[in-house]
């Protein structure tokens, strides 16, 4: 009894948080995408179909397909800088780690918003980098570097980046490195040891940099609406929009149940990649 | 065997069968000197040990073969060739690591055949050469296991087989019994030795527990602080040992510091005693005899006087049952130095020896050793 008293009073709290912040707002989000929308917005409790059936018009996909897109390549990118660089950080000295990965968080200690907005500063016509280009005689006129899908997946993979390198240095620096000391004695070329041994390895960091970045990047609305300027509309610009602009909470509820869908099948993917890694890991 | 050939620290003059000769390594880090001018030569088809306490620098020795740590000074030559300027991957030398280190994700046979894979041996090749050494090292029916499925003995054996697989010329073996239990290191190292046998491959085995060097080796090169002290084959280690360090590592060894006369050493309280010399002592130096607790004759006081060159009165202060044979420990002379004397358990008198029983101990002068005293402070 007591035993029982005790563990209700550890899970209790993070259980009554997670209740009403996550599964409340969950559940309504399903049931309101099975109502209709009111004509001055709000909900009309008659149940439909209909918010599905237009989620799957060809206009609305093509902003889900763009956005998996923009994330995707997002992830991929991020992928290419993060794992150098947390190699490198696993395979310094270890008294320099801690430095190196402090380092890697620092830009959180300012807002989000405010380096997104740097990136505008860098980016614009009058922006440091066309500065920079037109000062050198590099180019004839300023590139269009703001307000292109470039510049929202630049925008995303800063972001994402310093959380990618984490994932995959706690991976690598788990890696015994006499692992790959062994495979180069057994004759390997720093490159299979790398495609055979270390890069096998260090999968779960990566699924898990990855699914991160992806996840985050598919549902994101404020870099695209900063970075896009408008032009490039991804799921999530399109979620607020109907919540916000369009007041079709139904419509809304729908395409964020859809984008729930999507995540919950990646988070499942990356389990099960983690898993059968993890069997040989141990 | 001459007290000069123990006096020898390395060997120097390669022969026809020296397959890897060390010439005056040396390593660095910083300020620290982890190899000091070492030079050894390794023979073919020999069980070699690299003997040494903790951080004496066989560990990076090792690894300075493999080719993964470079060398500040001196040369390493295989079959005659200097293979510094070689990466670990191209050198036919392999190393199996203290950790075993075998890839987890991999299949016993995967991990076999990994390496041969790389020297681009295919086929019915690949797996004729694969089942052959999974056969010598008992390995058959786990081939198809992960590591994490196998048992410590059994990922030894994994590390042993996908190292021999390659048919290195050199093996080396760093604390290679380490991680087994003391049973099972046992039997192992009568294992390790009827491989090499087997095989006919240099094993170059590094080891801190000098029974495991005793047991497996050929030839020990015993170091400390980056140097090697003496480099000899077993019995000669433990017979003629040519300092205290080397007297004191190997074995069990009663020390008695004095210094050196004409006669022997002059001990304080107890007199001159007698030893060998090597010639490494001066009249005047500090220095200790030495001698085995096996080398002791130990008698009760009323029994007649024992005849050997130097006889002590003593007192009885421990008796140590060590099951098959029995420690007796003796204080001697005014300052009480105790001798440890060894006799088997079954010989004639030995049970009854008591604490605080007064008795004589005695030695032979070819029993017992003079050595310098290079002992730490």
């Amino acid at each position: 009894m007591y035993q029982r008293l005790r563990t209700f009073l550890f899970v209790g709290p993070g259980l009554a948080w997670l209740t009403f912040f996550m599964v409340v707002p969950c559940l309504l989000v399903f049931l309101y995408s099975f109502f209709e929308r009111g004509v001055y917005g709000g909900i009309v409790y008659d149940f439909t179909f209909e918010n599905f059936d237009r989620a799957f018009d060809p206009l609305y996909l093509a902003i889900l397909l763009k956005s998996a897109k923009i994330a995707g390549l997002a992830t991929l990118i991020a992928l290419l800088i993060a794992y150098p660089a947390a190699y490198a950080i696993a395979r310094a000295p270890a008294q320099r780690q801690p430095v190196y990965l402090f380092l890697v968080m620092l830009p959180f200690w300012s807002n989000y918003l405010i380096r997104t907005y740097a990136w505008i500063v860098m980016l614009n016509r009058e922006g440091l980098i066309n500065r920079a280009l037109l000062d050198f005689g590099l180019v004839g006129e300023a590139l269009p570097l703001l307000y292109n899908e470039a510049s929202v997946v630049t925008g995303l993979v800063y972001n994402y980046v310093p959380f990618v390198i984490l994932a995959i240095y706690s991976s690598i620096s788990r890696l015994n490195p006499e692992i790959a000391e062994a495979s180069e004695d057994l004759g390997a070329p720093s490159y299979k040891t790398f495609l055979r041994v270390i890069l096998p390895l260090t999968l779960p960091g990566i699924a898990a940099g990855a699914v991160f970045v992806f996840v985050l990047s598919i549902g994101n609305f404020i870099t695209p609406d900063l970075l896009g300027g408008g032009r490039v509309q991804m799921v999530g610009n399109l979620i607020y929009d109907q919540f916000l602009e369009a007041r079709d909470w139904p419509f809304g509820s729908a395409l964020s149940l859809i984008l729930i869908g999507v995540m919950m099948c990646l988070l499942f993917a990356q389990a099960v990649a983690v898993n059968r890694s993890a069997e040989g890991t141990r | 065997m001459s007290t000069d050939g123990a006096t020898m620290l390395t060997e120097t003059g390669a022969d026809a069968a020296t397959v890897i000769r060390l010439e005056n390594i040396t390593k660095r880090f910083g300020a620290i000197t982890a190899v000091n001018d070492i030079s050894l030569n390794l023979k073919e088809n020999e069980f070699f040990a690299l003997l040494g306490p903790s951080g004496c620098g066989k560990t990076t020795l090792l690894r300075m073969i493999a080719g993964f740590e470079s060398l500040n000074e001196g040369r390493i030559l295989l079959d005659g060739k200097d293979i510094a300027p070689l990466r670990p991957n191209r050198r036919p030398i392999n190393l199996m690591f203290q950790s075993f280190a075998l890839f987890p994700h991999m299949s016993v046979r995967a991990n076999v055949s990994y390496g041969l894979e790389m020297e681009g041996v295919r086929g019915s090749e690949l797996k004729s050469r694969v089942d052959r050494i999974l056969e010598t090292t008992q390995l058959t029916e786990y081939a198809s296991r992960k590591p994490d499925q196998l048992s410590g003995g059994q990922r030894q054996r994994v590390a042993l087989a996908r190292a021999l697989v390659k048919e290195p010329r050199v093996l080396l073996l760093d604390e290679p019994l380490a991680a087994l239990d003391k049973k099972l290191r046992e039997h192992m190292q009568l294992e390790l030795k009827r491989l090499q046998h087997e095989v006919g491959i240099t094993f170059v085995v590094v080891t801190h527990d000098q029974e495991e060097a005793l047991v497996m080796a050929d030839r020990i090169a015993l170091m400390r602080d980056g140097e090697v002290k003496q480099c000899a084959s077993p019995a000669e280690l433990y017979e003629h040992p040519n300092s205290r360090f080397v007297a004191d590592f190997i074995g069990v060894m009663n020390f008695l510091d004095g210094e050196v006369s004409v006669e022997g050493v002059v001990v304080q309280g107890l007199g001159v005693l007698t030893g060998r010399s090597n010639g490494d002592t001066r009249t005047g130096d500090r220095a200790c005899l030495a001698v085995r607790p096996e080398r002791l004759t130990v008698a009760p006081s009323s029994a007649e006087r024992l005849i050997h060159d130097n006889v002590l009165d003593g007192t009885l202060t421990d008796i140590a049952y060590h099951g098959q044979d029995i420690g007796l420990h003796i204080a001697v002379g005014d300052a009480g130095q105790v001798l440890i004397s060894r006799l088997s358990a079954a010989a004639e008198g030995a049970a009854d020896f008591k604490v605080g029983d007064t008795v004589q101990v005695g030695w032979q002068t070819q029993n017992a050793l003079i050595l310098p005293d290079d002992s730490k402070t």
